[in-house]
């Protein structure tokens, strides 16, 4: 299996308030890989997300995407990312299959899009408006995404929070599913995933001296 | 690949207009609004004809206006709040078009309304016959600018919002898209030439189709960052 | 590792540091040509210059009312133009400087209201006429406000900082299309205006003096704009080792 570098990031810093929030960011993501962040809460790993999706400007550093910089090639790299953050993205007025049909690409058939809720286990709730489903439903339409997607590159910010323990193994199936085919993830969570191999990556947020 | 995440103009368009209509109860508070603070006028003033139809032109204006500030704040708000603002920032195309695509629905879904409900107010304010053309035109013109300047306040006030600052922040750039708007309807009543501040009005339009996006993507940037 | 250095890292070109210790040479000389020019201007003005055919004694009051609206206006595009600065080179002091542009605008735009309706009193026989002039003040003022407001909107400078610039310039773009509508509503109303600032209808004797107290309030603006600034930068730096040894007065470790 090729191991091409998909994502590098170098030196990279994040100022808020004035103040410097975690220790440079130095890693690199290989094809084939998943690696979990790690940090306490407020070390900024939902900042690290954010910088890594350019919501954010960094401050110094720099993100490479196969070998690019990110300012060069931001179009590929968008259009390969699929980002999940905290907020599942699952607008409350519509129903759970036009939520997901939202979320996918142009051309997924319904096919797919029934095949990812069967998968989800919300076959049922397909025509339920997502206003009426529990915080780890409206996660699960979220994670539906992940079947339908075609991006190679997924940045899950604490994918499986609101998850039993059903969901998390259906959560583990389709990394490692992505992962057999060449994608890379990007993800922070509390809980450890068994069955997917992960590297770990720590942030060290910075000390303040006295 | 394209998704409807990174969609445009039309796939926004359908989408708010979607859960526009799904939500009937939202839709018709600002309309309510207009109608009703439209019937405290003769009571609070005077239900003399002559008195009404002097003031109709502004009123009718002020009206729309406060209508129209009472219902922009949703239009980022939900988004905010349920994550679909971070996916559309994500999205590698630009955002113009998904946001003049949800202004376009926002206005469709108020300002038209308001335009179409007008001659019950200018009637209610012995507004004469030859005015109702120019007043629905500015009104229908007007309340699309509205719309685009509010929405740079909506997006700029994310982080805190409900309580006066956005109106404060938009009024003053609300003041010549009001002195135009009922100067065009002033001008019908008074038979003079109602087509020249009309004009005036679409400038303004196309002026704000331009520019608001810029400045709404960027607050709906900063937002996300603060 | 020296962690202050971490804090100081990050500074770009137009450092902080180096506009407070630069200003620090400049203020004194600021102060003295603020004061002159303003006290010169309002001896002349109010003492010196001729009474006006219509006016008598009250116009003067343009001495104040005029330079305060004109810099309240110039500081309007002062503050929008150093956030735009901002935006585009990502620079911090230009943003401390659009922070600080704000409440002095404000308050010179108040000036100028005050002053107006003062000279509205005698002249017009009311503290309060709808001139296009004055409405656009008004305007402004609530332009200013809205700058101000928003600041608290947002929990971390940098978005606060960002988001006024972008309001600032959104500001920026009305303020001729709201003085031009303003006008043109007035004209609708009220055909025979009266000019408050009629001056280049003005006699030399009165004029110079004015253009002496414009030119004072300038300098004021300058000098306040520096004042606030340097608090600015202090408040916003308290982290850097220069910011602490200042306040602590203690020599330079280097």
């Amino acid at each position: 299996m090729t191991t091409h570098t998909v994502l590098k990031v170098e030196s990279l810093a994040f100022e808020r308030n004035d103040a410097v929030l975690f220790q440079p960011v130095d890693f690199e993501l290989k094809a084939g890989e998943a690696m979990q962040i790690l940090g306490v809460n407020g070390s900024g790993k939902t900042t690290l997300f954010q910088l890594l999706t350019a919501i954010l400007p960094s401050s110094s550093g720099q993100i490479s995407y196969r070998e690019q910089p990110l300012s060069d090639c931001r179009y590929e790299y968008l259009s390969d990312v699929l980002f999940i953050g905290h907020q599942s993205g699952v607008k409350a007025a519509l129903t759970v299959e036009e939520n997901l049909r939202w979320m996918s690409p142009n051309n997924t058939s319904s096919a797919k899009i029934s095949a990812a809720l069967e998968a989800v286990g919300l076959s049922e709730y397909a025509q339920i408006h997502c206003a009426n489903l529990s915080a780890g439903q409206k996660r699960r339409v979220a994670l539906a995404r992940l079947i339908t997607s075609q991006a190679k590159l997924w940045l899950l910010d604490e994918p499986l929070t609101s998850l039993d323990k059903q969901g998390v193994e259906l959560i583990e199936r389709c990394m490692n599913q992505h992962l057999a085919q060449g994608g890379a993830i990007l993800f922070s969570s509390h809980q450890d995933l068994a069955q997917v191999t992960t590297r770990n990556y720590k942030l060290e947020p910075l000390v303040e001296v006295a | 690949m394209a998704n409807n995440l990174s969609g445009g103009f039309k796939a926004y368009l359908y989408r708010d207009l979607l859960i526009a209509l799904r939500d009937r109860g939202d839709l018709s508070k600002p309309l309510m609004f207009f109608l009703l603070v439209a019937v405290m006028v003769p009571l609070a003033i005077a239900p003399e004809a002559s008195k009404l139809s002097a003031i109709a032109p502004g009123l009718i204006w002020i009206l729309a206006l406060l209508a129209t500030l009472l219902s922009i704040e949703r239009l980022f708000s939900e988004d905010y709040a349920d994550g679909s603002l971070e996916q559309l920032l994500i999205s590698p195309n630009i955002l113009m078009m998904p946001i003049l695509g949800k202004i376009t629905a926002h206005w469709l879904v108020i300002g038209l309304p308001l335009t179409l409900l007008s001659p019950v107010i200018a009637i209610w304010f012995s507004l004469p016959i030859s005015a109702m053309v120019p007043m629905m035109l500015s009104l229908a013109l007007g309340t699309a600018v509205l719309s685009l300047i509010g929405a740079v306040g909506a997006a700029l006030t994310l982080p805190r919002q409900g309580g006066v600052l956005l109106a404060l922040l938009v009024m003053p750039l609300y003041m010549p898209v009001l002195i135009f708007g009922s100067a065009t309807i002033q001008a019908a009543v008074d038979g003079l030439n109602w087509l020249a501040p009309l004009a005036m009005l679409a400038a303004l339009l196309a002026v704000a189709i331009v520019l608001c996006p810029l400045a709404i993507s960027a607050g709906l940037r900063i937002a996300k960052n603060g | 590792m020296n962690f202050n250095l971490q804090w100081t890292w990050f500074h770009r070109l137009g450092s902080p540091r180096w506009f407070y210790q630069k200003t620090q040479c400049w203020l004194p000389w600021l102060v003295v040509a603020t004061l002159a020019l303003l006290v010169t201007g309002l001896v002349w003005g109010l003492a010196i210059a001729p009474p006006d055919a219509k006016q008598g004694n009250s116009f003067r009051i343009i001495y104040l009312h005029v330079p305060a609206s004109v810099v309240a206006l110039a500081g309007y595009y002062i503050m929008a133009i150093s956030g735009a600065v901002g935006l585009i080179w990502r620079i911090k002091l230009s943003f401390m400087l659009m922070r600080s542009a704000a409440p002095i605008g404000a308050a010179l735009t108040f000036i100028a209201l005050v002053t107006g309706a003062i000279w509205g009193k005698p002249t017009w026989g009311a503290y309060w006429v709808w001139d296009a002039r004055i409405t656009s003040m008004l305007i402004l003022l609530f332009l200013y406000f809205g700058v101000i407001a928003l600041r608290h909107t947002y929990s971390n400078n940098e978005a606060a900082d960002k988001a006024g610039a972008v309001l600032s310039l959104v500001g920026m773009v009305n303020v001729p299309i709201i003085y031009k509508s303003v006008d043109w509503w007035q004209t609708l109303h009220q055909p025979a205006t009266i000019k408050f600032t009629g001056a280049p209808s003005m006699h030399p004797d009165m004029f110079a003096p004015l253009v002496v107290m414009i030119i004072g309030f300038y300098s004021f603006y300058s000098l306040a704009l520096i004042l606030f600034a340097r608090a600015e930068i202090l408040r916003r730096e308290y982290r850097a080792s220069w910011v602490k040894q200042l306040v602590s007065h203690q020599p330079a470790e280097k």
